[in-house]
């Protein structure tokens, strides 16, 4: 089993390197990077190259750690008592599932996905520190133990909004997605419209990584803003020339609304266009 | 195997277990990165290191263990980006200033012959005419008397350097240094406002009692959790006359970030500008204008500056008094904190030097004056008195 990237999605050395030592020393897998670099993404594409099936947790601010084993539904039980209904009698009925639970008993290696970990409550890691280590829990309710009949492959994505506990980074590998390079970024390209004409694309990442170098920006164009990007102006059939227009006042890209998220980022620019022509005229 | 790597590592402060290093050994033993330096550095990196805060750590260790030069000063090799340098440079020299550097041969030729010498010195180094350090007569160092000093790493000798080239003065501070911030954790605790939002999850037993008794059947009923709802805007001084209390800032910053989750720092040079600056290492292309911080954080925001409010009383009266204000504002600090003082219901200004110096500048005199007096010793019980100010 090793992943080795996917028809389309672009792996650097490093990050195979970093997938491959989990999954044989049976690690979870931190990734932190830039939004918009694929994280997420990193984990569907590993399921797909493994042909493993994916459980995905959605980490949420509400979101707690024994919601990813199991929950027991008090309250539904509490209220079929009240009705009479025979279900009642079965603790088992009112167990529900977590992601964690249904990953450990798949037959196969399944991927686990665990999706913005740093968005949950702070202890929340620390409360996994042993599922995670052991692949294992206990059911109080009904008093069996979960036991992972395959280690999953586990992969946790984190936006760094909050510090991850040291006992739990401990645990993990860590993978940094450094925002891809030229080469790095042009592939990418490639592989996601392959049929797409050399000079616009060359033309668009120019003017990519030139948006990237504009000080101050709230939110710094990444890679899936530069794909999203691409389509819009191919769907435009917007031509390479329109790109190939050196004037600086016009500092505004074609159809930005695919790159530049924030309503500040966009006066900046429109006030850099005016500083600029300004400065031609003087 | 390795030790000595390991060893490095913990020099260079890379915060490494002995957990992960056997995780290291476990990988090498099946094979991973056989025989390929290249390989075997990410590898150790994605086993070893846990935050890309301390890749740059790591980096520093794992090429000081592998060229065997453990012994070179880590404030030197910092790199030091050229066209910064370039560009203060330009602005800062005099035309006379310009015409001598001529006489060495340029500005290029300077920065070359810098990076030349930073290449072939291998120890730090006091005196002298040559070499990168403190104190002599060589071009480049700290404390030197030749026009073009390029000031390298710490401390100007009478604390009034102007412009200081010195890149670790800025590091950001360690937000996990772990202190004794235990003290000033409980200080900050009293800023605690709880309030109840966000989704119902909680048993709310007494509304479900009163609620099943009305119904004559069980009715649940459900309430928001409990959240700290205090929200703190941090604003720290580095560089320059800081450094002596880099320590206890620290300490403040790391109980700081555990105690509240709404809690946004930015850094400033001695005062307050057009603009400040969230990460350390960018501080000279990601600026944030402070207008900017006016609209972003409402009123209710907690304001709390750590500052030792030592300096010439110009960087507040007058425009482009700022040393580090290459914003070229238009309005001299004082404008702007002011602007603060009425935007925010709360603001404070705890300072790390011990009371009974306060009045020996004239600066940190103004500087009460334009917190209304609210500023307190950096201290457990100064940090008491602020906390019950703002929470009140």
């Amino acid at each position: 089993m090793k992943f080795d990237g996917t028809e389309r999605y672009v792996a650097t050395n490093e990050l195979k390197l970093a997938v491959n030592a989990a999954i044989a020393l049976q690690r979870p897998l931190l990734i932190k990077g830039e939004p918009g670099t694929g994280k997420t993404l990193l984990a569907e594409e590993i399921a797909l190259a493994l042909d493993a099936p994916l459980h995905t947790w959605h980490i949420k601010s509400t979101t707690k750690a024994h919601q990813g084993l199991y929950e027991y539904d008090a309250v539904s039980r509490l209220r079929d008592s009240q009705l009479g209904d025979p279900r009642v009698a079965d603790v088992r009925h009112y167990i529900k599932r977590g992601k964690l639970w249904q990953a450990f008993d798949e037959d196969r290696r399944a991927v686990l996905l665990i999706d913005e970990i740093d968005k949950a409550d702070l202890e929340f890691p620390n409360d996994l520190l042993h599922e995670l280590d052991r692949m294992e829990f206990h059911v109080y309710e009904t008093g069996e133990t979960v036991r992972a009949k395959q280690r999953p492959i586990i992969v946790i994505t984190s936006n760094n909004e909050k510090e991850l506990p040291d006992a739990f980074l401990r645990r993990c590998f860590f993978h940094y997605i450094a925002f891809p390079d030229r080469p790095t970024l042009q592939r990418i390209v490639d592989v996601h419209y392959p049929g797409i004409a050399q000079d616009l694309a060359a033309r668009a990442l120019d003017m990519f990584f030139e948006l990237r170098e504009v000080p101050a920006l709230k939110k710094k164009p990444s890679t899936s803003e530069l794909i999203d990007w691409l389509k819009l102006l191919l769907a435009d059939h917007i031509p390479a020339s329109a790109l190939a227009e050196r004037d600086p006042a016009k500092a505004i890209p074609p159809l930005y609304g695919a790159l530049i998220k924030h309503e500040q980022d966009v006066q900046l620019l429109e006030r850099l266009a005016f500083m600029h022509r300004r400065a031609g005229r003087g | 195997m390795l030790i000595g790597l390991f060893e490095t590592l913990r020099t260079h402060r890379v915060p490494v277990s002995l957990r992960e290093w056997l995780d290291l050994m476990a990988a090498l033993d099946r094979d991973f990165a056989f025989a390929d330096p290249q390989e075997f550095f990410h590898l150790a990196r994605t086993t070893l290191v846990k935050d890309e805060r301390h890749f740059d750590r790591f980096e520093r260790a794992f090429a000081a263990y592998f060229d065997g030069v453990a012994k070179i000063d880590p404030t030197l090799l910092a790199q030091i980006p050229e066209d910064w340098l370039r560009q203060s440079f330009q602005r800062l020299l005099s035309e006379e200033e310009k015409a001598k550097l001529q006489a060495l041969g340029g500005l290029d030729k300077l920065l070359e012959e810098f990076r030349k010498r930073l290449e072939e010195q291998k120890e730090r180094h006091a005196g002298g005419s040559r070499w990168i350090g403190t104190g002599g007569t060589s071009p480049f160092g700290a404390g030197g008397t030749n026009p073009m000093g390029m000031r390298v790493g710490p401390n100007g000798g009478g604390r009034s350097a102007v412009k200081v080239w010195d890149q670790r003065n800025y590091r950001a501070l360690d937000g996990d240094a772990d202190l004794s911030p235990r003290n000033f954790k409980l200080a900050l605790r009293r800023l605690r406002r709880f309030a109840r939002e966000g989704a119902a999850e909680e048993f709310d037993l007494d509304a479900t009692i009163d609620a099943t008794a009305r119904e004559a059947m069980l009715d649940v009923k459900f309430r928001p959790e409990r959240h700290n709802a205090i929200k703190v805007l941090l604003l720290l001084d580095i560089g320059g006359s800081m450094d002596d209390h880099i320590k206890v800032c620290e300490a403040l910053f790391g109980a700081a970030k555990a105690e509240f989750k709404r809690l946004e720092h930015f850094y400033f040079h001695n005062f307050i500008y057009s603009s400040v600056w969230r990460n350390d290492s960018l501080r000279m292309s990601e600026r944030i204008a402070t207008s900017d911080l006016l609209r972003r954080y409402n009123a209710d925001y907690k304001v709390i500056f750590v500052g030792d409010a030592a300096m010439a009383p110009y960087e507040i009266t007058h425009v482009g008094g700022g040393i580090d204000d290459f914003g070229g504002s238009e309005e001299p600090g004082e404008a702007w904190f002011r602007r603060i003082m009425a935007h925010f219901r709360k603001v404070v200004w705890l300072n790390p030097t011990p009371r009974n110096q306060w009045g020996y500048t004239m600066s940190n005199q103004m500087i009460r004056e334009l917190v209304d007096e609210h500023m307190y010793p950096l201290t457990p019980d100064g940090l008491t008195e602020a906390t019950r100010w703002l929470a009140k």
